[in-house]
């Protein structure tokens, strides 16, 4: 038996993040250098002593998959609990995917209950944070709850975006309004919650058969938790907490790593995040390298200028190439006197010499745009741009792609390559 | 072909002084991340040799916990793995390791137990990284009872190495142990890959007489009467327990890209015990020049032509220069280090310089200075 136990929903296809997310879930989107996404995630969890954790995939696991492994990277390949990768699956009756994030917890009722917890920690593999979910459960525990979100304090600018609850004095929820278009309160759930697995567990089996139900813990559960005469409590956190769901915010965030004395401090001993990483030799800068206000990982090789950057593992900045706000994923190879600005290069991607990335006019993408507006360039992976390119700003190569075959030279400001040519 | 391997890790290193007095020479970090056993115990995984001893005697707790149970290398296992191999105390006999023979000697129910047929000992203090299964295919096609992996002598002292002179076919015809005049034009870089079964012979032949030398009591002897070849290795290649100043070069050999290319190629990778550590960061007063940098390190200072261990702080205005800094050392605000060597989780205080001129100046564990 253990006390608590984690479910951390992972299937999040992220759709604003582009091509980013093409091939991956957002939770396995390379972050900071060298981690994933759901590196932060576990990484609470292991730092919190939880050390039964479920991970619910769903769509395109792959990678996330090969990342997990049986969970070694967090100490998690235990004898009693560990890390446990649940994909949805086929019964006598009928196979299911995921509906939604209730019922993908409902469909492993099952599994959770071989450990008899006493409390079910629901978490999202989409964010980035750093949370001791102890704190959490002492609030729990302490307001003899049945159930407890956690919420974050947002600029009221910004609630619309979040589902809000609204609270009184004894921080017991009052209301919970899903993305208000006029919203009431500051405080924005960060879609993590603590149950009492006796609590959850028929309210889970009453929504899998409503059929009129979406099945989500923020549209389904939590309304009817504030209806209902429960002890539903909000407790309030005060940490960093991204939700990096857009590329904007992609970019920002891992951008702010640079800066000195960020928010998210990585470097802190106490409170350390795993990862799955390749064995490289340490960073190598070259004679001519210029580096600053930059993260530089292993098996990198720097000749250039990179300012305000973060270079992942294994990347390479041949001479006379300058990098300025940027994020540059595993194994990159960038040529010699490329420009590179304000742009996310996807894994293993090759751009030849004298390329010019993010330069150009602010121009709104016209095919996609909630998705590149922000001035940030995306190159997705595995790309071949040719030498002496040009790829404008708000603009996006799809993943896999060689421009050298495909002939194409200049992907201008706004515009997206795809495999059936510039968009 | 089954292959035992076993490491030979017990050295304290003399002419390391200080850097060895709290750690065998096997143990000493280089480049950056790693420890010097980390290349010998690479190779041999990636030979796919699934059974290795490593030999062990001075001062092995830094040595152990590098170790773990050999997950790093893939040897955790149920079958096989890592063998730690220390001296012991027994009903019959209450000694330490008297030479390299006699520590192979006093292991040989590993010898005996496995169902390897060969075995491969290597030292632990080489860097190095080489490909293993041609040397064990020559083996074979020149019928040879032992093979020793050879280097040209170019560049390297005779008087701190094993010299070898080999016939036109490359047997081995004389071999000198660390003596003034060269025999050949090769060094013995001490890896001999030979039968079991012969091993073990040569073992009890000698052990038991009072003779506890590998090479010399062993090797040498035994010149005319088996075939001992000679494979010539053509790569980088250092023992760092030599002396300090050539401590200080190989690390300083990362700083050439040839090297380091070749040391730690993508398809030949060297495992080491990670710790996860965030990626090093480079602040807007800092920089760094012609250096490697590991992991968890935050530069705000300047530094060059310098290894930079994992977990280094270098703060705003400190200026690193010409040296080899190890794990969680902090080089404060406005000191400057020029030709040093910090051991680990040494402090150099505010404003402080030291400068090391002919020899590099070096800086014992947890120092503050």
């Amino acid at each position: 038996m253990s006390e608590i136990i984690a479910m951390v929903l992972a299937g999040g296809q992220g759709t604003r993040l582009g091509v980013l997310t093409e091939n991956v879930v957002k939770p396995a989107v390379p972050f900071g250098g060298k981690y994933r996404i759901i590196d932060f995630t576990l990484s609470n969890c292991i730092n919190s002593s939880i050390y039964t954790v479920g991970v619910l995939t769903q769509y395109r696991p792959r990678v996330l998959s090969t990342h997990l492994g049986v969970g070694r990277d967090w100490d998690m390949d235990r004898k009693n609990g560990g890390l446990f990768v649940l994909s949805p699956y086929a019964a006598a009756a009928e196979g299911e995917w995921y509906k939604g994030t209730a019922h993908a917890i409902a469909q492993n009722i099952d599994f959770i209950d071989q450990f008899s917890p006493q409390y079910v920690l629901i978490l999202s593999g989409d964010h980035v944070y750093s949370m001791d979910y102890n704190e959490m459960l002492d609030f729990h525990i302490s307001k003899n709850a049945d159930a407890t979100i956690s919420c974050i304090r947002v600029p009221i600018s910004e609630a619309h975006r979040f589902g809000t609850v609204i609270t009184d004095n004894t921080s017991k929820v009052k209301e919970f309004e899903e993305k208000p278009k006029n919203p009431r309160s500051q405080l924005a759930s960060m879609g993590i919650y603590i149950f009492n697995w006796k609590f959850l567990r028929p309210l889970l089996i009453e929504d899998s058969q409503n059929e009129k139900s979406s099945h989500d813990f923020g549209k389904d559960i939590m309304p009817k938790l504030v209806a209902g005469d429960n002890n539903f409590y909000a407790y309030e956190f005060e940490g960093y907490w991204r939700d990096v769901g857009t590329i904007e915010s992609f970019w920002e965030a891992n951008i702010d790593l640079t800066r000195s004395m960020p928010a998210l401090n990585l470097y802190d001993p106490n409170w350390r995040f795993y990862t799955h990483s390749a064995e490289m030799p340490p960073a190598f800068f070259g004679n001519d390298a210029e580096v600053v206000n930059s993260l530089t990982s292993e098996g990198c090789i720097v000749h250039g200028r990179v300012e305000s950057t973060v270079l992942f593992q294994g990347v390479t900045v041949k001479k006379g190439t300058i990098l300025k706000n940027s994020v540059i994923m595993t194994n990159v190879l960038i040529g010699e006197n490329c420009i590179i600005e304000d742009s996310i290069i996807g894994e293993n991607s090759i751009i030849g010499d004298n390329s010019k990335i993010g330069i150009g006019d602010r121009i709104k993408n016209e095919k996609y745009p909630n998705i590149y507006s922000d001035g940030i360039s995306v190159v997705g992976e595995g790309v071949t741009v040719d030498e002496g390119s040009t790829i404008g700003k708000n603009s996006s190569i799809g993943n896999f792609l060689n421009t050298k075959e495909m002939r194409i030279k200049t992907v201008p400001s706004g515009k997206n390559l795809r495999i059936d040519g510039v968009v | 072909m089954k292959i035992l391997g076993l490491i030979l890790a017990g050295e304290k290193g003399q002419n390391l002084g200080k850097l060895t007095n709290k750690r065998a020479s096997a143990a000493v970090p280089i480049a950056g991340k790693y420890r010097a056993i980390d290349f010998t115990l690479s190779n041999m995984v990636r030979a796919g040799i699934k059974k290795v001893g490593v030999l062990t005697q001075y001062n092995p707790r830094s040595l152990m916990d590098h170790l773990g149970s050999g997950r790093e290398w893939d040897l955790d296992r149920k079958n096989g793995g890592l063998y730690i191999l220390q001296p012991y105390v027994s009903e019959a006999s209450q000694l330490w390791y008297r030479g390299t023979a006699d520590a192979l000697h006093q292991n040989i129910t590993v010898l005996r137990r496995g169902d390897e047929d060969y075995v491969l000992i290597g030292s632990g203090d080489h860097v190095y990284n080489i490909d293993f299964t041609p040397v064990f295919k020559y083996h074979l096609s020149t019928s040879a009872d032992i093979t020793i992996l050879t280097k040209s002598s170019e560049g390297y002292d005779p008087s701190f190495y094993g010299t070898v002179k080999t016939d036109e076919n490359e047997r081995i015809i004389d071999f000198k142990e660390k003596e003034k005049e060269n025999t050949g034009d090769k060094i013995n870089l001490g890896v001999y890959f030979m039968n079991k079964k012969l091993m073990m012979d040569l073992l009890y032949s000698t052990v038991p007489n009072g003779k506890y030398d590998l090479v010399r009591d062993i090797i040498i002897p035994n010149i005319e009467n088996l075939r001992i070849m000679s494979y010539k290795f053509s790569g980088y290649w250092r023992n760092v327990k030599k002396s300090l100043i050539e401590y200080k070069r190989t690390n300083m050999d990362m700083l050439n890209p040839e090297v380091l290319n070749e040391l730690f190629s993508p398809q030949r990778k060297i495992y080491t015990k990670l710790k996860d550590l965030a990626p090093p960061k480079i602040t807007s007063t800092g920089s760094v020049v012609n250096s490697i940098v590991a992991d968890g390190c935050i530069v705000s200072g300047k530094v060059y032509n310098s290894v930079i261990f994992r977990n280094v702080n270098v703060k705003a205005g400190a200026i690193v220069d010409n040296s080899v800094v190890m794990e969680g050392s902090t080089i404060e605000e406005g000191s400057k280090i020029v030709n040093c060597i910090l051991d680990k989780n040494v402090t150099i205080r505010t404003e402080r310089s030291y400068i090391g001129y002919e020899e590099p100046l070096f800086f014992e564990k947890w120092q503050v200075v």
